[in-house]
């Protein structure tokens, strides 16, 4: 790219859409426009060094009276405007419970309390309504939260669709647990808990807007329980990611960008149920970029990952979770996937909206 | 994935590759044609694996990419009016005309939908009697059936809300077109396999003979791509050029005689402008007129929509395979998928977007 063609000076192409004036459906994908509306728009006026730490939950430090950095506290907010409510493997309501204790036990906090706020549209069923809100009792059950506090808004019959949840999370990072996106290291290992991608599709399909029906379950869960697990072993835990919107690979090229690091992914290793790969090949997408709600990445040092690893699968949530790269002393921010060829590529983070082929 | 993974097999991959080693003796410059090709290449790094005696050079198969920009225009044009639904295939969305993309028709508020197939959108016609559906109707031989056969299921049921903004474009001419140039450097052409599987190939053996150069019908898997090179370099090393069949489980010489049969009767032959390459006679097909019903173009009366291109997008030039995505200056700095200078940026299937999306640092 040292020398031009002359005749290319200056303009070249159709001009650029960047989307500058008004919000598209990309702006909410997670992947990279959802992070340049973010770096525009709002950092520049929400400044400060908790919320620019870029982590899944803000990480903040209470002084006691003696003046000493005691508790941590992890909070994370987060809106949950799922269609269809109901899905295979879960509803909106286990969604909004699981969405936000998962991102706060990505700082290694346990999740304690959640605020609960509902954006109701007018004609909404009750019984519809009281289900949702059972299926969230036992999720934050199986999650070990309360719920403490909520908010209830109702707007016209057609403003919404019918049910937006938004929830917040605290939770208290336990002591000598140190995890952020800011950690990883060359040498660290790269686990993931379970197969990716089962979110994505479940939703897809129920949703029954492309036409395709796959067998397929949610994976959404609260992740704090195989965490907890995860640190009874070590604390030496770099990092941890829920790989939601964006998929694995949007998560993986954050950690990159984060840590300034180079990441390289083994494609043979990673978990993929052959539904959601044939869906996917079906559709034209790729499972690196389907979102996940029960699953996470962790970092980890690379001697304590093989007894990680060992605790992950014997809980329930990590039966399926395997080693699938490292973080490698390759300059960075990059992220990279060695195919069962053996070639190399690129691995980014998705761009806008996931769109299906054309053919 | 039965079907899919023989074709991916490692040991049967490296098999052909060293074969492929064995044969060739000198340079050959190889285009593949289709855009699917050019990614699985990209995805797999197959070009990795390759002698550096092959260069692949990528080839305007991208239905996404070549549609011109007028028809892009029409497209938003009539997406903006009231009381339309506008369905397209997904990665249309991205595409920028001269003033915005269909992802900003619909952020404005108009009905804009993503559908798998023709036939999808004449459910939703059928669903809104009270609205107009238009279905964007691009692509190559591959799409054609199915959206010549949404016209005839649109009669057969008597919708009078449903049009096509049709845009397809053909393959021999642009092999034609690209054969012809004096600055052409292709010496053997990968034929696209899906394409093929409606058409056949008997297109194909009149443009080997005329330019003395090999075409193998090729397909989509690492095996099928490699096998295909395979084909033409043997060919080019023994001074041959005919048209061989490298994925004979799907396709055959006549093609799908039912398909062909339905264009026809559905289409006719027209000069088709390419975005970046300019106008290529015969190379694409329009509505006849007596299915005027049901052409958009008709219906919206958008004909004189004429925007002009800027003389300096580089992405002809890419289209044509006279140059490479990373030679473009442009190339992941100011043109990236999110901010696409031009259409070979914008489809997951075009050449600068695959190039970003799996081969940027190697």
């Amino acid at each position: 790219m040292t020398d031009p063609d002359p005749n290319i000076e200056g303009i070249l192409c159709p001009l650029p859409l960047p989307h500058n004036e008004r919000i598209v459906l990309g702006h909410g994908s997670g992947g990279r426009m959802s992070y340049e509306l973010i770096s525009k728009v709002f950092f520049p006026l929400f400044d400060n060094p908790i919320l620019k730490a870029g982590d899944d939950a803000g990480l903040i430090i209470v002084l006691n009276q003696a003046g000493e950095h005691n508790p941590r506290l992890a909070v994370s907010t987060d809106s949950h405007v799922v269609s269809p409510l109901f899905f295979p493997g879960g509803d909106i309501g286990r969604l909004a419970i699981c969405g936000t204790v998962n991102d706060v036990s990505m700082l290694g906090a346990t999740p304690l309390w959640l605020t609960a706020s509902f954006i109701l549209e007018e004609g909404l069923e009750v019984e519809t309504l009281r289900k949702i809100v059972e299926s969230m009792h036992s999720a934050a059950v199986e999650a070990n939260i309360k719920i403490i506090a909520g908010d209830t808004k109702v707007v016209q019959n057609g403003k919404a669709d019918r049910l937006y949840i938004n929830t917040t999370g605290i939770g208290i990072i336990p002591t000598g647990v140190n995890i952020s996106g800011t950690r990883a290291r060359p040498g660290d290992a790269i686990i993931v808990s379970g197969t990716i991608g089962d979110h994505g599709i479940a939703v897809l399909a129920a949703r029954g807007e492309l036409n395709f029906q796959a067998e397929i379950k949610s994976d959404v869960a609260p992740l704090n329980g195989l965490i907890a697990r995860m640190l009874d072993v070590t604390k030496e835990i770099h990092v941890l990611r829920d790989p939601t919107r964006g998929g694995l690979a949007t998560s993986l090229n954050e950690i990159a960008l984060q840590s300034n690091v180079g990441i390289m992914i083994y494609e043979e290793t990673i978990p993929i149920r052959p539904t959601v790969e044939a869906a996917c090949e079906m559709l034209g997408f790729d499972a690196l970029y389907v979102a996940n709600e029960g699953k996470l990445i962790a970092i980890v040092e690379k001697n304590s990952a093989d007894q990680v690893l060992a605790a992950m699968k014997e809980h329930p949530l990590g039966a399926d979770a395997a080693i699938i790269g490292a973080v490698t002393d390759r300059p960075g921010p990059h992220v990279m996937l060695k195919t069962i060829y053996e070639t190399t590529r690129m691995i980014d983070m998705m761009s806008g909206e996931m769109l299906p082929r054309i053919c | 994935m039965k079907y899919l993974n023989e074709y991916r097999d490692s040991n049967l991959v490296h098999g052909i590759i060293d074969e492929i080693t064995r044969s060739i003796r000198q340079k050959w410059v190889i285009m593949e044609i289709c855009g699917g090709q050019t990614h699985a290449i990209m995805k797999y790094g197959l070009d990795q694996l390759l002698p550096e005696s092959i260069e692949l050079v990528h080839g305007p198969g991208c239905p996404v990419c070549v549609t011109s920009l007028e028809m892009i225009d029409k497209a938003l044009a009539i997406a903006s009016q009231p009381k339309v639904i506008f369905t397209s295939y997904g990665d249309m969305l991205r595409v920028p005309g001269s003033q915005g993309d269909l992802f900003s028709v619909r952020a404005s508020g108009n009905d804009v939908r993503v559908v798998y197939s023709s036939l999808d959108a004449i459910n939703i016609a059928q669903d809104n009697p009270d609205k107009k559906i238009v279905f964007f109707a691009i692509g190559f031989e591959t799409t054609a059936p199915a959206n010549a056969m949404s016209v005839l299921q649109a009669q057969k049921l008597g919708l009078n809300n449903f049009s096509l903004l049709v845009s397809h474009v053909r393959v021999p001419p642009a092999m034609h077109a690209i054969l012809g140039s004096p600055n052409n450097r292709i010496q053997g052409f990968l034929a696209a396999g899906h394409v093929c599987t409606v058409m056949g190939y008997w297109e194909y053996v009149p443009i080997a003979q005329k330019y003395k150069i090999p075409i193998v019908v090729t397909g989509f898997e690492p095996v099928d791509i490699l096998q295909g090179i395979l084909f033409v370099i043997r060919e080019l090393e023994e001074n041959k050029y005919e048209v061989e069949n490298a994925y004979s489980r799907i396709v055959n010489y006549e093609g799908n005689q039912a398909a062909q049969k339905i264009i026809e009767q559905v289409f006719e032959e027209c000069d088709q402008k390419w975005r970046g390459i300019g106008f290529i006679p015969g190379s694409g097909w329009r509505l006849k007129s007596e299915f005027n019903d049901y052409n958009a173009e008709e219906q919206f009366q958008v004909r004189e929509i004429t925007p002009v291109e800027s003389p300096f997008c580089i992405s002809g030039k890419i289209l044509q395979g006279l140059i490479k995505p990373v030679d473009c200056p442009a190339f992941a700095n100011q043109c990236t998928p999110e901010h696409p200078l031009g259409a070979t940026m914008v489809s997951a299937e075009g050449a600068c977007a695959a190039y970003y999306r799996y081969g940027r640092i190697l």
